[in-house]
């Protein structure tokens, strides 16, 4: 075996604030793609549940779609996609437009699965206090809901800072992007990418543990 | 004078048959790293299950390391590895051995919860019948197990069947990376993109689909 390979950490470690302020991008994109995934995965779920009959197929197709293709099938979508209706998106929104698809049709199957184990009984008996249909959503139903699919969505928010390294595909500089610019600038491929792993495992190991923190404080009861 | 050149030609039939290679690629890589992964992660599921403190320390802790960092970086970093230790190794074989080791890691989760399904009493049961070890195993806790964590294992293995797109990061091509290439060729990204969906899509909806049969006829 020939191994005349030298290592060289430390190019990658003065780029380290550059690599870290990246991770901060990864963390933002994440998160945002999250809240409005949440907000239209729980429309979607809904939609398809009992919908009107074109707007549950338009639904349906969504959250097939987002689930049986791959992420980067539909970031293509989003950039080349989207370019054949003249429409050019920065690399960032192509990067966020295709993590939310991704997450709220994840979701929505996940809210449905919610939904569906919250007692019929639940709603009749808000409806029966004199609740509108709004609030005995708001107050009644999507609390229970929450807290049921709390755990796969911590779960999910977790693949979503994962399948944001794909960004580099794209070519948009969050943690992943970043990393592969300046490892092909300064050919030290191993060693970027490795530090690179390390920050994806201490911000995944992050997220958990504040989930299970907030967990802690609003599930007690 | 002539025809100026052109660098752009349409959407031929040719192309259509270059995708359905490219699907038998992705087929291909996804069935040897799914086959292999799932050997790999039922037996590390069966040490996490039985060496409870030893296993959640050494092995447990690798494999959720495998589970935490994204699959790309994987398969960047694995395969400069590989150059770095001089073994040359083709794209193809790159990433499925890589997808390969992040099938068990996820598998082993699976398999494990599985087996704690079953229970310590059914399997007590199993042993003072007078069966050994293997054989609880064999009849009582795999049977069992199964039917408790297949839905799971279907998610897995149809979330490596997408994941096995990133393998055109290693420049092999596979359905994705032929359809990129293709679109930069044929100047059409919607048809070219639509008829790779579509590839995903019949290889990825029927397993779901017949999944969830399954799971409904073995609930009743």
């Amino acid at each position: 075996m020939n191994f005349e390979y030298t290592f060289h950490w430390r190019p990658v470690m003065r780029k380290l604030p550059d690599l870290l302020e990246a991770s901060l991008v990864t963390l933002q994109i994440s998160v945002l793609s999250m809240i409005i995934g949440i907000t239209l995965g729980m429309v979607l779920a809904l939609l398809r549940m009992n919908g009107p009959k074109p707007l549950a197929w338009i639904a349906s197709v969504w959250v097939e779609t987002a689930r049986n293709t791959p992420a980067l099938f539909q970031l293509f979508f989003f950039s080349f996609g989207l370019g054949a209706f003249g429409m050019h998106l920065t690399p960032y929104l192509i990067v966020l437009f295709g993590l939310t698809f991704n997450n709220a049709g994840y979701l929505a199957e996940n809210f449905r699965g919610g939904f569906q184990a919250v007692p019929d009984t639940q709603l009749r008996a808000a409806r029966s206090l004199g609740m509108s249909a709004w609030q005995s959503y708001t107050r009644i139903i999507i609390p229970q809901v929450f807290r049921i699919v709390y755990h796969p969505m911590t779960n999910q928010l977790v693949w979503a800072v994962l399948m944001s390294s794909l960004a580099m595909i794209v070519g948009f500089r969050e943690l992943a992007g970043e990393t592969q610019a300046l490892a092909f600038k300064t050919f030290r491929i191993f060693e970027y990418f490795a530090v690179a792993a390390l920050i994806y495992y201490a911000m995944v190991k992050f997220i958990l543990g504040i989930s299970r923190l907030i967990a802690w404080r609003m599930f007690r009861y | 004078m002539n025809e100026p050149i052109s660098f752009f030609s349409g959407f031929g039939p040719k192309d259509l048959w270059f995708l359905a290679q490219a699907a038998w690629q992705t087929l291909l890589i996804s069935a040897l790293s799914i086959s292999t992964g799932t050997l790999l992660g039922v037996f590390f599921g069966w040490i996490l299950s039985e060496s409870k403190i030893v296993g959640a320390i050494t092995l447990g802790l690798i494999l959720d390391a495998f589970r935490s960092i994204p699959l790309i970086i994987q398969l960047v970093l694995f395969y400069n590895l590989f150059n770095v230790l001089g073994l040359a190794i083709s794209p193809f074989w790159a990433g499925v051995v890589i997808l390969a080791v992040y099938t068990s890691a996820l598998v082993a989760n699976v398999a494990r919860g599985g087996i704690e399904a079953v229970g310590a009493p059914m399997r007590r049961a199993g042993r003072s019948l007078g069966l050994s070890y293997v054989q609880t195993m064999q009849h009582v806790v795999w049977p069992i197990g199964l039917r408790a964590v297949f839905p799971s294992w279907v998610g897995v293995a149809l979330g490596v069947l997408k994941d096995s797109a990133l393998v055109s990061v290693l420049g092999h091509p596979e359905l994705l990376k032929v359809a990129r290439d293709l679109i930069t060729r044929t100047q059409q990204p919607l048809l070219v993109l639509a008829v790779a969906g579509a590839f995903y899509f019949a290889l990825s909806y029927p397993i779901s689909r017949y999944a969830a049969h399954l799971e409904r006829k073995w609930q009743s």
